[in-house]
């Protein structure tokens, strides 16, 4: 009896947590669905019982949102494979190859952790201006071609490896571009999979820099695109919803496809498995 | 640029104190005729990084230090004037400074005690074999698919002094807006970014949970613990550490809080949500680049420290723990 009641109360505390946590998304969506008048209305509509698809067709052509959208894909696309490529060539060199001063340059990769992005920002965008890249894509991608975080989590990974593999692989002569390839690549799928779902995440999500590398709409990506929504009037309040879940969908479609990577990047190192 | 105050950078560091950076056993050199060769892979292979790190990392954090040392002009076509560490002087003891970093440290009471403490309630609650339960685990996860800006503009808009819902809810439709009230500003971006953060603490403290050995709670269940107690004498000191570091991290990641406050308030009204980073945004914004980069260097130190403490403590807990 306690039991049941036990089981009964928990799902009520989970319902309660749920609406809690699951409103602000819910109403975003109900409401991309109404007419401006019908959002003003009070009370206010909870369920669209004829939903109006128009605002979304207009986050698009009002608000530039397909633009946006673009811009944010071959930024973030571009960070991700960047910072996969230089973080499996570095972490490679540190576990596998012997070369002088190995251990000072792991250590001055892991110095990059403790410097956050906004001591650097002002250097930063002189630096840009000087390369002539003020609001172009390399601005927005070349800064963050390379990763602390990578080298560190996929060097862990490599080191897992176990050592007679290098050896046996050496003996059949394989180079070390073709150990990494064919042996290391695919022994580590799972981690270098986290890492990128990790960095994906992170470069699309990033809000400062591309505020202060770029002010034109033709390279700004969606966080900044969502600056221009949100000032919308309040007669497309419909609008900026639609705009702001058309912003958030890759990643709410990214969340469900890699829920297991994104989970093991988000707590990498943080719980002692 | 790097992407510290980001969690997995914490916690790398955090191994690194733990001396997880030894080198593989066993991997020695073999034959010296390679080792010419060795090195050229291996430079080649960290260059990419190392050049990206060097160009915009290193050079821009002693660039910063060392634009602390000019004195901006007011007027754009007079040169920036050396002036030692009189601008450190003036800036780190104005009002301005120590009012914003309050601020700072009010949005940090503000959002990091109470998103742990809900991210451990939600991950306990959801932390039980029943039916449905990865809907739910599911949802509560779902925040992380939102960044800090489409967090900021649902909020906004729902806070909309003339139509939005939750000024209707609270009965102030019509008014000024709570993103106008200087009482409750800074609790509502606080807010804002507690939602938006929930998915990852309750991913985290999900994960934590599910790391503790059963047989610990079994034992205690045998000898006699309620629910209550087992949570409080064997969950939450296991999860301690989880804890620990969703501390520092949240701590980072809230002096590092930027767009909620360039979307919500604009460091308004009247200054009272214009926390350390926000304060440095608008003096970069006037072109005050000394200011700015006496600023970004105590930004710099501070979030330093809250690492170095992450650094040490996970020292402890391995060699002690």
């Amino acid at each position: 009896m306690g039991r049941h009641w036990g089981r009964t109360g928990r799902y009520a505390l989970l319902a309660v947590a749920a609406v809690v946590v699951g409103f602000p998304i819910y109403i975003t969506v109900v409401n991309s669905l109404l007419t401006p008048q019908q959002i003003a209305h009070r009370p206010p509509t909870l369920f669209p019982l004829h939903p109006q698809w128009g605002a979304f067709g207009q986050a698009f052509t009002t608000a530039h949102l397909g633009l946006y959208l673009r811009n944010s894909a071959v930024v973030t696309v571009s960070i991700t494979v960047a910072e996969l490529v230089t973080s499996v060539l570095a972490a490679y060199a540190f576990t596998f190859v012997q070369f002088p001063f190995r251990r000072v340059l792991f250590f001055v990769c892991l110095a990059t952790l403790m410097v956050p992005m906004e001591a650097t920002l002002i250097p930063n965008r002189q630096t840009i201006g000087a390369f002539g890249w003020y609001n172009t894509f390399p601005a927005l991608i070349v800064p963050f071609m390379a990763s602390g975080v990578g080298v560190f989590l996929l060097r862990q990974a490599f080191l897992q490896l176990p050592h007679d593999l290098h050896d046996a692989a050496t003996l059949d002569g394989y180079g070390h571009l073709r150990f990494l390839m064919r042996v290391v690549v695919p022994l580590n799928r799972p981690i270098i999979a986290a890492f990128g779902v990790y960095a994906f995440l992170t470069a699309w999500n990033q809000y400062l820099w591309p505020l202060i590398a770029t002010d034109s709409d033709s390279v700004r990506t969606v966080q900044i695109g969502l600056r221009q929504l949100q000032s919308l009037s309040i007669d497309q309040i419909n609008v900026i919803f639609a705009g702001t879940l058309l912003a958030a969908l890759p990643i709410f479609v990214l969340l469900l496809a890699f829920q297991k990577q994104l989970v093991r990047g988000l707590t990498a190192g943080a719980v002692k498995g | 640029m790097s992407d510290a105050g980001l969690a997995p950078g914490v916690a790398a560091l955090g191994e690194v104190a733990a001396g997880a950076s030894g080198d593989a056993p066993g991997r020695r050199r073999r034959r010296l005729g390679r080792s010419g060769r060795d090195a050229a892979v291996g430079y080649l292979f960290v260059l990419p990084a190392m050049a990206v790190f060097a160009v915009f990392v290193f050079y821009p954090l002693l660039r910063t230090f060392w634009l602390g040392f000019f004195r901006v002009a007011p007027y754009p076509t007079i040169p920036s004037k050396f002036v030692g560490l009189s601008q450190y002087r003036s800036v780190l003891t104005s009002h301005d400074f120590w009012a914003s970093l309050g601020r700072t440290v009010e949005f940090v009471l503000l959002t990091v005690p109470i998103g742990i403490v809900l991210g451990v309630a939600l991950a306990s609650l959801a932390d039980a074999r029943i039916r449905g339960i990865r809907f739910f685990r599911t949802l509560y996860s779902s925040t992380v698919a939102t960044s800090v800006a489409v967090a900021s503009v649902i909020f906004f808009t729902l806070l909309n002094p003339t139509v939005g819902l939750f000024s209707y809810w609270l009965g102030i439709e019509g008014g000024n807006g709570i993103l106008q009230s200087n009482t409750w500003a800074l609790p509502a971006v606080a807010t804002v970014t507690v939602w938006q953060n929930i998915g990852f603490t309750f991913i985290l403290m999900s994960a934590a949970l599910q790391a503790i050995p059963e047989d610990l709670l079994e034992a205690a269940r045998i000898d006699g613990a309620g629910g209550r107690s087992r949570f409080w004498r064997v969950t939450l000191p296991l999860l301690s550490p989880t804890v620990f570091f969703a501390g520092v991290v949240g701590i980072i990641a809230s002096f590092q809080a930027f767009g909620q406050i360039d979307l919500l308030t604009q460091g308004g009204p009247d200054n009272h949500t214009n926390v350390l980073i926000y304060y440095l945004y608008t003096s970069f914004q006037n072109n005050d680049f000394g200011q700015a980069s006496v600023l970004a260097v105590a930004l710099f130190l501070i979030l330093l420290a809250v690492t170095l403490v992450q650094f040490r403590f996970v020292e402890r807990r391995v060699f002690y723990g």
